[in-house]
């Protein structure tokens, strides 16, 4: 089973490479991330961390934008734009399952984001570092938001591939993405904050707004992150959420998502006919 | 015998049309069998069943007698649909060495299957830059993979050149002699007349015939038609007489059954004179193809 996964992985993975989608990421992420990094190096003296942690919270707010656009980006096409090409007929008169197609097709997608995000922050990172200082938490927050980062991107991988099974055309699922990632990453926040001010310091804001939060997997993506870190928590101002949650409740947000999301991709694509 | 595809009593509705009504076909290895019919005839969608990609609404189908899309039928089957899109970006190398890994075919076999294709100079150029008809081989190429069973081509001629055709239907002619069942899905009969053994004709979803080329022609019974150039002033004569048709001044057109030539032809040369050239046409593949494809006849 894992043999032709990896078949289809390592043509996917060629395709990402060949099309220069992978140089592309991994600039766009070093860029905004070095650019944030310095851009945010004024408060360190007044809050009295180092700059590694100040890069840190910006990357953290960077990432939550920039993880699920790129992770959309690439995912919508998976289904639909194979099965309109015509491939996705072919392929499955092999014998590889959807479920086998599906996870080749994540495994290179994961990889390329993988390199992207730890390329990019992991330099403007090392930057940051060098020219700041850091410690043992800084780097320990470094390594978390890269790793969360990525976990956040599986996660929109597989609303993608949702979205794409659920497509008629890649068109459609790349219309369709669009609405995703403003649902999740702008206006689900909105409609939180509205809510927030609506209430008034009620019952919806101190025990349930939280926990709504932390429902949405960049909401809990940044949770941990700030939850996580006490020098990110006070750059970012998100101490008051995340102080109220128990701290397991944002990990088990992003965690479940990638699984539960991709469940119902191969789900959604056992009832595409190519 | 040694079936190797048997459908049976296969039907299929979309929506309230009805793609697929009661089709039945054995191919036996080693058979190559044409499926010709219109464009939405069903042949695609008949493959598409055979693939288990696309569910049956009654019947039933087995490839080597397994279920369609059950990982042995998939292992023994070919397919080549009828518009390949590879991905430009990878090169007609890589490409087949994905499928070939897919099917389970050592990589180390991919070259001679390029080779054989006649892609061998273009293997490591990307997809992107390859013609129509590259591409079609290159889809041919991964038919080759594996020695299938079965091998279903979808419309494989399509963007080919005569050479290439006959370079295709030389390789399917292997792949036969080596006891693979070919199911070849085309729109015209002349092009697969000598090529197959055996003539499935679909129309609007029906099984219309199923033969072969010289038991369709003696059954559809096509009339000949002959063209008979009248002498001056004598075509009206010509025509009462024969129960033809006039054309214009000079010509009258009969048809007769395949029985009834000799006594036509004696009946128009006991005319004498009248008769100033006679033009006999027999009814060819198009005709007969016509004949069972839509149900008229000329
Ligand atoms: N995905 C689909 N959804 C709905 N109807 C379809 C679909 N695919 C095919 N059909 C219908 O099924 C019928 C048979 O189509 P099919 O593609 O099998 O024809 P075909 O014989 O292969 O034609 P062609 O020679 O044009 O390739 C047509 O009426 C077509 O409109
Ligand atoms: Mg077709």
């Amino acid at each position: 089973m894992i043999r032709r996964s990896l078949a289809i992985a390592r043509t996917e993975w060629a395709i990402t490479r060949r099309n220069r989608w992978l140089v592309m990421a991994t600039l766009i992420m070093l860029l905004f991330a070095l650019a944030l990094t310095f851009a945010g190096s004024a408060p360190t003296g007044t809050l009295g961390v180092d700059l590694l942690t100040v890069s840190v919270a910006s990357m953290t707010t960077l990432s939550v934008y920039l993880a699920p656009l790129l992770a959309l980006m690439m995912a919508f096409d998976a289904i639909a734009g194979e099965v309109e090409r015509g491939g996705l007929a072919l392929i499955l008169s092999y014998p590889v399952s959807r479920g086998e197609f599906l996870l080749g097709k994540f495994l290179a997608h994961l990889a390329a984001l993988a390199f992207a995000m730890t390329i990019g922050f992991g330099t403007a990172g090392g930057v940051a570092a060098y020219y700041g200082g850091a410690d043992t938490a800084s780097f320990t927050a470094l390594l978390r938001l890269i790793l969360t980062s990525i976990t956040l991107g599986a996660c929109f991988l597989a609303l993608g591939y949702m979205v794409s099974a659920l497509s008629r055309s890649a068109t459609t699922a790349a219309g369709l993405s669009a609405g995703l990632w403003l649902i999740f990453v702008v206006l689900y926040d909105l409609g939180l904050l509205g809510a927030v001010v609506i209430d008034d310091d009620g019952f919806f804001t101190k025990v349930l707004f939280p926990w709504v939060m932390a429902i949405n997997p960049a909401d809990a993506f940044r949770l941990w992150n700030v939850a996580a870190s006490e020098g990110v928590a006070l750059t970012t101002g998100l101490t008051g959420a995340a102080n109220t949650l128990p701290s397991w409740v944002a990990p088990l947000s992003l965690l479940t998502w990638p699984v539960l999301a991709l469940g119902l991709a191969r789900m959604f694509f056992g009832r595409v006919e190519p | 015998m040694d079936e190797v595809l048997s459908i049976s009593h296969a039907g299929k509705s979309r929506g309230s049309l009805r793609v697929l009504e009661d089709i039945s076909i054995s191919v036996e290895a080693g058979q190559r069998i044409a499926l010709l019919g219109h464009n939405g005839a069903g042949k695609t969608t008949l493959m598409k069943a055979i693939l288990g990609l696309t569910p049956l609404g009654d019947g039933q189908i087995t490839v080597a007698g397994h279920t369609p899309g059950s990982a042995p039928a998939r292992t023994t089957t070919a397919y080549l649909p009828e518009s390949v899109a590879f991905h430009v970006a990878l090169t007609g190398r890589e490409v087949l060495r994905m499928f070939a890994q897919l099917s389970g075919v050592k990589p180390a076999d991919v070259s001679p299957l390029l080779d054989r294709v006649g892609l061998a100079h273009a293997a490591d150029n990307r997809v992107g830059t390859y013609s129509k008809g590259m591409r079609q081989r290159l889809g041919l190429a991964q038919v080759l993979l594996g020695r299938p069973k079965l091998a279903l081509l979808d419309e494989p001629t399509s963007g080919l050149d005569p050479i290439s055709r006959h370079e295709l239907y030389a390789v399917i002619d292997e792949m036969a002699a080596h006891g693979t069942a070919v199911l070849i899905a085309s729109h015209t009969l002349t092009e697969v007349e000598a090529r197959t053994d055996r003539i499935a004709i679909l129309r609007q979803g029906k099984l219309v015939a199923n033969d072969t080329l010289a038991n369709l022609t003696r059954r559809a019974h096509l009339p000949i038609r002959l063209r008979v150039r009248a002498a001056p002033d004598c075509a009206a004569d010509i025509a009462h007489e024969t129960a033809g048709a006039r054309v214009n001044g000079m010509h009258v057109e009969m048809l007769c059954a395949p029985d009834d030539k000799m006594a036509a032809l004696r009946q128009l040369s006991a005319m004498g004179d009248k008769v100033a050239d006679i033009d006999m046409h027999l009814p060819g593949l198009e005709e007969l193809y016509r004949h069972y494809a839509t149900g008229e006849d000329g």
